[in-house]
């Protein structure tokens, strides 16, 4: 596996592969062809940040460029799901995705439920979040718990250019609706992916690294500040364990726990806001199913319970960064009764 | 002047990719006799962790490399020699060494080979060589393995021959349509690798289900063949860990995984989380699944846990043609040791501390029984 890519290309080499592999797998969204779909536009700009680049010419006719009416174009990438195609839907950012929520969790999230299981909807729907580029309130939400609280939605968010490819390749294979979460700040990291399609199977945290005194809980970009929290740790003697949870929904629930039961003690790193998020399920679930193990009360870093600041320096602060993870950690190491 | 009596131990390379170790402890301390085999140091990279083992016998004089600094491969990490050597002149052997790690791991990419590519019979097949002269060598994995199992091997073993290790069908890189999934389809591969290379004749080393997959390419054209080197390969007995077999190709994740891979190796420490991540990463791929699944049915008789290879006939009728040694670990968990006693007129060599991976687990000895076959063979 010696070849190197981003994470955008491997997000591109998935949907190539997929949409090679299997003729019902279309693409739709905003710009995702780009120039409005004009013939010979070869600098089109496949998405607002070159995910889709490429496709429009070599998928004739499978790569649609919609209306700036995200209410419309999910509802029909909705629909064409149950009709048997396999729609790969972009929805810009995640914080639009209000005005197209009766489609996501009240229909597509309900099919299988409300008949029987007879009605599949592999939609997937791709989505930007986090904070970290200047975009402010309303482009820089994480928003992930919102769709993790819906049953009949998958919730998977990458953190690595190999997570991503094998997790598009999944969620386009996937029979559920799927809410494919990328982090802006994470499209230009480049790591080790396999040339050829592989799949990787949701509900399944990877353990990233391995260590026996704490363990970190994290997914999305917060792994990668969680690491680098994590090895700073090392220099003082306090060995992590990081846990990506890679997808939200299905959760895997052993990982987290065996990990749990094996320190003792545990600081969830998640970069939404801190109620009602991955960081308070999480707590929930160790504080639940692995009490007897716990040395130190559980510990999260996470965003403040405020809009993304528009200003430069707030945000920066607003952003869980390594120091405060490893202050976190600290805090459960050094905890007394 | 360096005195030459002082024999530098180096940082290994371990794999084509890596370029600098990580000693995590060290087995021997300054004063200790050493025998070729002993193990000296245990030696981590960003892929593996493994044993380093003395090349050369004498007296362990100067430790140079501290636990837990990156070396890059090839520095000095202890210098040994016999008493007759001043400590004045140790001294500055090991100042020499300390520089060389100090100065860091060179800044240019890893300069293995390219990695190239034979048409077998429209099969694309992955393979990489290293070595300039000598007697072609080719490595020949086993049953969900690929070109990567012989790590600590490919690279020792080029310092006298041109030494090139495949990806058989199914498997690694390669393409991953097994057809059959006969031993025959994979012998193709081996012969094919080995028309791309140019080699008129070749030394061919075997392990596990590559064992029987070299026998048989070596049945179809003796003459090209040197030697043969099987290490605990199949088809030279009923016998065979079924349970590890159908465990390989059924397990979907890495705690289903892990236990299974440790049936390998006699020191199951060996299966660090990247070992298992690598090997998920590879069943993963597109095709695999159907590969593994169809090679067992090579494996393995129908609704049996017996071998279905018969590899004993064959190396029988070679009748002496070819020479052929035979490697196993005395701990083997998946093929039994004994049924190297099957394997008709071959010289054996039995390895102390190894399972079913000798070539990773006790590699130095596993070379020297590869060296003396192409040694006789010449």
């Amino acid at each position: 596996m010696a070849r190197s890519i981003t994470y955008r290309e491997a997000l591109n080499e998935a949907l190539t592969q997929e949409m090679a592999r299997d003729e019902s797998v279309i693409v739709m969204g905003e710009d995702n062809a780009g120039g409005a779909g004009a013939p010979g536009e070869d600098d089109a700009w496949g998405g607002v940040l070159g995910v889709t680049k490429g496709l429009y010419h070599r998928f004739p006719g499978r790569v649609l460029d919609t209306p700036i009416s995200e209410s419309a174009f999910i509802g029909a990438a909705i629909g064409a799901a149950t009709a048997g195609l396999r729609p790969v839907a972009e929805l810009m950012f995640v914080d639009f995705m209000g005005v197209c929520f009766d489609q996501i969790y009240n229909q597509a999230a309900k099919f299988r439920y409300m008949f029987g299981g007879k009605a599949v909807t592999p939609v997937v729907i791709r989505t930007m979040y986090g904070a970290g580029l200047r975009a402010a309130a309303q482009h820089s939400q994480c928003l992930y718990p919102l769709f993790t609280h819906i049953p009949g939605l998958k919730v998977v968010l990458p953190a690595t250019p190999y997570d991503a490819k094998g997790l598009l390749t999944q969620a386009i294979r996937d029979n559920d609706p799927v809410m494919f979460f990328e982090h802006k700040a994470l499209y230009d990291l480049a790591g080790p992916v396999p040339e050829e399609s592989y799949a990787l199977p949701f509900g399944e945290a990877n353990v990233v690294r391995e260590g026996g005194d704490v363990t970190i809980v994290t997914l999305g970009r917060m792994v990668h500040t969680s690491l680098e929290a994590a090895e700073r740790l090392a220099a003082d003697g306090v060995q992590c364990e990081v846990v990506d949870l890679r997808t939200t929904s299905p959760l895997d629930e052993d990982t987290v726990l065996e990990s749990a039961e094996a320190t003792g003690r545990v600081v969830v790193v998640d970069e939404a806001h801190p109620r009602c998020s991955i960081a308070t399920d999480i707590s929930a679930l160790v504080a639940q199913k692995a009490f007897g193990a716990l040395q130190a009360p559980v510990e999260m870093v996470t965003a403040p319970h405020t809009p993304v600041p528009f200003s430069g320096p707030l945000e920066d602060l607003y952003i869980p960064d390594a120091q405060r993870i490893v202050n976190a950690v600290k805090t459960v190491t050094g905890w007394t009764r | 002047m360096t005195d030459e009596r002082i024999v530098p131990v180096a940082m290994p390379k371990w794999g084509l990719s890596m370029r600098a170790g990580k000693i995590t402890g060290w087995v021997v301390a300054e004063g200790d006799e050493v025998s070729v085999g002993d193990e000296l140091a245990d030696i981590e990279t960003d892929k593996i962790a493994g044993t380093l083992e003395a090349a050369q016998a004498g007296t362990v004089r100067r430790i140079v490399a501290r636990v837990g600094e990156d070396v890059p491969v090839s520095g000095t990490i202890a210098l040994i020699a016999p008493a007759g050597v001043s400590d004045d002149a140790l001294d500055a052997a090991a100042a020499e060494a300390r520089a060389g790690i100090d100065a860091g791991v060179p800044d240019e990419a890893a300069g293995g080979p390219a990695v190239e590519t034979a048409d077998v019979g429209g099969r694309k097949i992955r393979y990489a060589g290293a070595g300039q002269d000598g007697e072609v060598v080719l490595l020949v994995h086993g049953y969900g393995g690929d070109r990567n199992s012989w790590l600590f091997l490919q690279e020792p073993l080029a310092a006298r021959h041109r030494v090139y290790a495949l990806d058989l069908p199914g498997h690694g890189t390669s393409a991953k349509d097994v057809g059959d999934g006969s031993v025959g389809v994979l012998a193709d591969a081996v012969l094919g690798v080995l028309d791309s290379i140019g080699a008129e004749r070749a030394h061919l080393v075997g392990h596990s289900l590559g064992g029987a997959v070299a026998v048989a390419a070596a049945a179809r054209d003796p003459r090209r063949i040197g030697s043969l080197t099987l290490i605990a390969p199949s088809g030279f007995g009923p016998e065979i860990n079924a349970g590890y077999l159908r465990g390989f190709a059924d397990a979907q994740t890495r705690r289903e995984l892990k236990p299974v891979v440790g049936q390998l190796f006699a020191d199951e420490s060996l299966v660090t989380r990247q070992v298992v991540d690598d090997l998920l990463a590879y069943k993963r791929l597109d095709g695999v699944d159907e590969a593994l699944h169809t090679l067992l049915g090579a494996l393995l008789l129908p609704d049996s846990d017996a071998q279905r290879t018969d590899a004993a006939t064959a190396v029988a009728a070679l009748g002496g043609t070819v020479p052929v040694t035979v490697v196993w670990g005395r701990d083997d968990r998946v093929i039994p040791a004994a049924q190297a006693e099957a394997v008709a007129g071959a010289i054996r060599v039995l390895v102390a501390g190894a399972g079913h991976m000798p070539h990773m687990e006790r590699p130095a000895a596993v070379q020297a029984a590869i060296e003396a076959a192409i040694a006789r063979a010449c």
